[in-house]
């Protein structure tokens, strides 16, 4: 074993900013990586660890700050100088290409030459990935075509193309979120072997009981920023997500009021491995939050009861009718509305103007005999909603797609709004937007409720879905694995039970 | 940046109308630019003899685009546009020829069997979830086999039925007014897109192509019957491959279960010329009528000036990457 405390850092990272258009993403960030040690990373969705990670592996250039590597001051200018200083990154979702073989994969645009440089010399190309797998430990065939391998197995196969470029620092973005129990152990065995070899490993990840079993050291950041780094061994999980979460709810006024009828019921929806057994109701007037870290399965859940996936089994009741439904178009007609987190995919045809997008959903209702559109009448409710939700835009015959991201979701709300849809389902309402203009959201999904509008909240920020919710349900792997209220719902509550395995 | 505020200039009520207002207005462009360059360097294109020709063979072409761009606009593409027409032809033949039907019937059946075709085409892309490509060039073969098939590979010819001229060569337009003699062929073509221009900007139909192109799961999303609209825009393409199979086999006075293979290419390079995206969601009728007469102009001028009829094929090559070119251009641009 090294001996830690005396080793120049393998890589660290000092006094990084990093800005994007009306973001800073990073703001004096640190961060240091020992020969054989697993350092965790941890922090809420956007506290700036994704960031962070492209500077170090040279997707993104900082705005100020230094790398060092092995001591030596380095300039990342790109992926390729990055890979050349020994530093590999192991995405959650993986960049493999399917239908080449192990080996292929591993000396993709690097293949060992013969023949005078003109034929892959595929013999040796086995051989060294052979010498890769052995080395690793594992039973893996080089020839084996990827794709009909598990992700468990394909993780292994970027971990041996990441050895083979003699790689020291190894980043693992969230490697154990789409593998079983028992993989993730051997995964676990294979990081222990790689520590005792001098490699380092950047563990990024959510799951308390692993940073707990495999990390050395944990930082916490929190908006962009460097909070702390402690040992892993000694300290306690509940100090981690109350340094992850920091800040005190500034804003305590918080909506109460519920007691309506309930007009959505679900119980026991399956979906594979997304859903599993979930039920729940909401009421009339009532904002419901779904809190929970990314791939818990909530947006599964509202594309579900909205018809856009198929559902295993489950029952769906509307104001007290069990529902059949199957695509979107059942789901609008039975006054469901879904508000995607990706609005320019899902919640807009950003080619066409505002006042169709508007419309979009009850075009049928602005025409003459149903054949004929009627664009006088379309544009002037599009015009209402532009004044009523106060949409900045020139006119209603604007290009969506020129607007920015608070006016287009209001574009989406009014849509479902002019469609007399009664149950909204927000999917991260806020993301994109920015500060000013999620206030005026906030204010608006608060006024829907006081309406009588029943309404789902999902958010992976949790300040938002404290502060929106008058009821919070927590999801994690695909299960609700508690509900708060009142005094209990706390950004610690919500963290403790999403990290539930 | 001029381009911006040049499109945004021509923008009148629809963003979706100006769009591709650019390209089309290159297409235009360039069509003045040919007419006057065969004008003046050729002495018989300007004739109005000429000219008459020149409309007649873009009459099958002109109604073939605008049939293609109903479903390029939709996000779509259909391959099966020039084989359709044959069969729809051939239908035409067995009800006037064969069966002894009246005219109207004919004209009704050949309208309906490419209706049927188109939905069987959407049907297959919508339901079946079969790329568009696949699916109409699998219906390109039916099509074709069944118009040999059913016509027992020979022409049918429409000597029973004497007014079957009067959908395309003759006029009922010099009746009206002598000396201008627009074949009624040309004027169906004229007809035809004026409506195709009507159902794409004034009607929910149109408004639905444009919506799929541009955005098809935002539309299922927003609770659109995207597989119902799909299906009636193939159908309505076939039911407009019906009205060009009358044009022509009109002309020919005969239906030929040979012919067809290769216009949906034309079609489909007249809607690229005249400003449409492959990609879908942006695209005119008006233009692809231009993209037409550019094609007929050249092959025309070119046949003229004594240029071997093959040299043609390879402008209208260039002219297809020529034109999309100049739109990646200005779209990149704007």
């Amino acid at each position: 074993m090294h001996n830690t405390s005396d080793t120049v850092p393998l890589i660290s990272v000092e006094a990084i900013h990093k800005s994007f258009p009306g973001v800073k993403a990073l703001v004096n960030a640190r961060f240091d990586l020992r020969p054989g040690e697993v350092h965790a990373l941890m922090g809420e969705n956007g506290a700036g660890k994704s960031t962070l990670m492209k500077i170090m592996t040279g997707i993104y250039q900082p705005d100020a700050g230094e790398i060092h590597i092995s001591g030596q001051k380095v300039n990342l200018s790109d992926p390729r100088a990055a890979q050349a200083l020994g530093i590999s990154i192991i995405h959650q979702e993986l960049f493999l290409m399917n239908h080449l073989t192990a080996a292929q994969n591993i000396y993709i645009g690097r293949e060992p030459r013969k023949g005078f440089g003109m034929f892959v010399d595929e013999a040796k190309m086995r051989a060294d990935t052979a010498a890769l797998f052995a080395r690793m430990k594992v039973d893996l065939d080089p020839d084996v075509e990827v794709g009909t391998l598990t992700v468990a197995r394909q993780q292994l196969v970027e971990i041996a193309k990441a050895l083979s470029f003699n790689s020291r620092i190894l980043i693992m973005d969230e490697p154990t979120s789409a593998i079983n129990d028992k993989e993730v152990e051997h995964l676990f065995a294979i990081i222990n072997d790689l520590k005792a070899h001098g490699v380092g490993i950047i563990y990024i990840t959510h799951k308390m009981d692993e940073v707990k079993r495999i990390a050395d050291r944990v930082t916490v950041m929190r908006d962009g920023q460097y909070i702390d780094t402690l040992p892993a061994a000694t300290t306690d999980m509940s100090r981690i997500i109350s340094l992850m979460v920091g800040r005190e709810l500034a804003d305590a006024t918080r909506a109460t009021g519920q007691g309506g009828d309930v007009v959505l019921d679900v119980k026991n929806l399956n979906r594979g491995r997304a859903i599993r057994n979930l039920s729940f109701s909401l009421r009339k007037g009532e904002i419901l939050g779904f809190a929970g870290l990314m791939g818990a399965g909530r947006t599964e859940v509202a594309r579900a009861i909205f018809g856009a996936d198929p559902i295993d089994s489950g029952e769906i009741s509307i104001h007290g009718v069990t529902q059949a439904i199957r695509s979107p178009q059942d789901a609008v007609r039975l006054g469901l509305a879904y508000l995607s987190e990706d609005r320019k995919h899902y919640g807009l045809v950003t080619s066409m103007t505002v006042g169709d997008n508007v419309t979009m959903s009850s075009w049928p209702r602005f025409t003459r005999s149903r054949v004929f559109m009627n664009d006088a009448r379309m544009r002037e409710a599009a015009n209402d909603y532009v004044q009523k939700l106060r949409i900045k835009t020139p006119s209603v015959d604007q290009e969506t797609r020129l607007l920015s991201g608070g006016n287009q979701q209001k574009i989406v709300i009014s849509k479902w709004l002019l469609r007399d849809c009664d149950i909204l389902i927000f999917d991260e309402p806020t993301r994109g937007i920015d500060i000013g203009a999620k206030a005026e959201i906030y204010k608006l999904l608060q006024s829907l409720a006081d309406q009588g509008k029943a309404i789902i909240v999902i958010s992976s920020e949790l300040p938002e879905v404290l502060r929106l919710s008058h009821r919070i349900l927590v999801m994690c792997e695909g299960r609700i694995t508690g509900e708060l209220t009142g005094r209990d719902a706390t950004q610690e509550s919500i963290m403790t039970l999403a990290t539930q395995r | 940046m001029t381009d911006l505020t040049l499109d945004q200039a021509g923008k009148t009520k629809s963003a979706l109308v100006s769009t591709s207002t650019l390209q089309k207005g290159v297409a235009f462009v360039v069509l003045i630019a040919l007419l006057i360059f065969f004008s003046v360097f050729t002495e018989n294109f300007a004739a109005w003899n000429n000219v008459v020709n020149i409309m007649q063979a873009t009459a099958v072409n002109g109604v073939l685009g605008v049939a293609v761009t109903f479903v390029i606009i939709s996000g779509g593409i259909d391959l099966a546009v020039g084989t359709m027409m044959t069969l729809t032809a051939v239908m035409a033949g067995i009800i006037l020829t064969n069966l002894g039907m009246p005219l109207p019937l004919g004209i009704l059946g050949a309208m309906a069997s490419g209706a049927v075709m188109g939905a069987i085409s959407g049907t297959a892309v919508a339901k079946l979830k079969i790329p568009p490509f696949i699916a109409t060039l699998g219906m390109m073969q039916i099509a074709r086999g069944l118009a040999l098939v059913f016509s027992g590979t020979r022409p049918i010819y429409f000597n029973d039925t004497p007014n079957y001229g009067l959908i395309s060569p003759e006029s009922s337009l010099a009746l009206l007014i002598p000396g201008l003699e627009i074949p009624n062929g040309v004027m169906i073509m004229f007809i035809v897109a004026i409506i195709a221009s009507i159902i794409l900007n004034r009607t929910l139909f149109g408004r639905y192509i444009f919506a799929l192109g541009s955005n098809e799961e935002a539309a299922r999303l927003s609770g659109v019957n995207v597989d119902f609209w799909k299906i009636l825009t193939y159908a309505l393409s076939g039911l407009i491959c019906g009205i060009a199979g009358l044009i022509i086999s009109s002309r020919l006075n005969s239906a030929q279960p040979a012919l067809g293979l290769g216009y949906e290419l034309d079609a489909i390079a007249a809607v690229v010329i005249g400003g449409t995206s492959l990609s879908g969601g942006r695209g005119t009728i008006l233009g692809t009528i231009i993209g037409a007469f550019i094609m007929s102009v050249l092959t025309n001028g070119l046949r003229i000036m004594g240029v071997q009829e093959e040299w043609k094929i390879v402008v209208t090559g260039v002219i297809i990457i020529v034109a999309v070119f100049v739109d990646i251009m200005l779209r990149r641009r704007a």
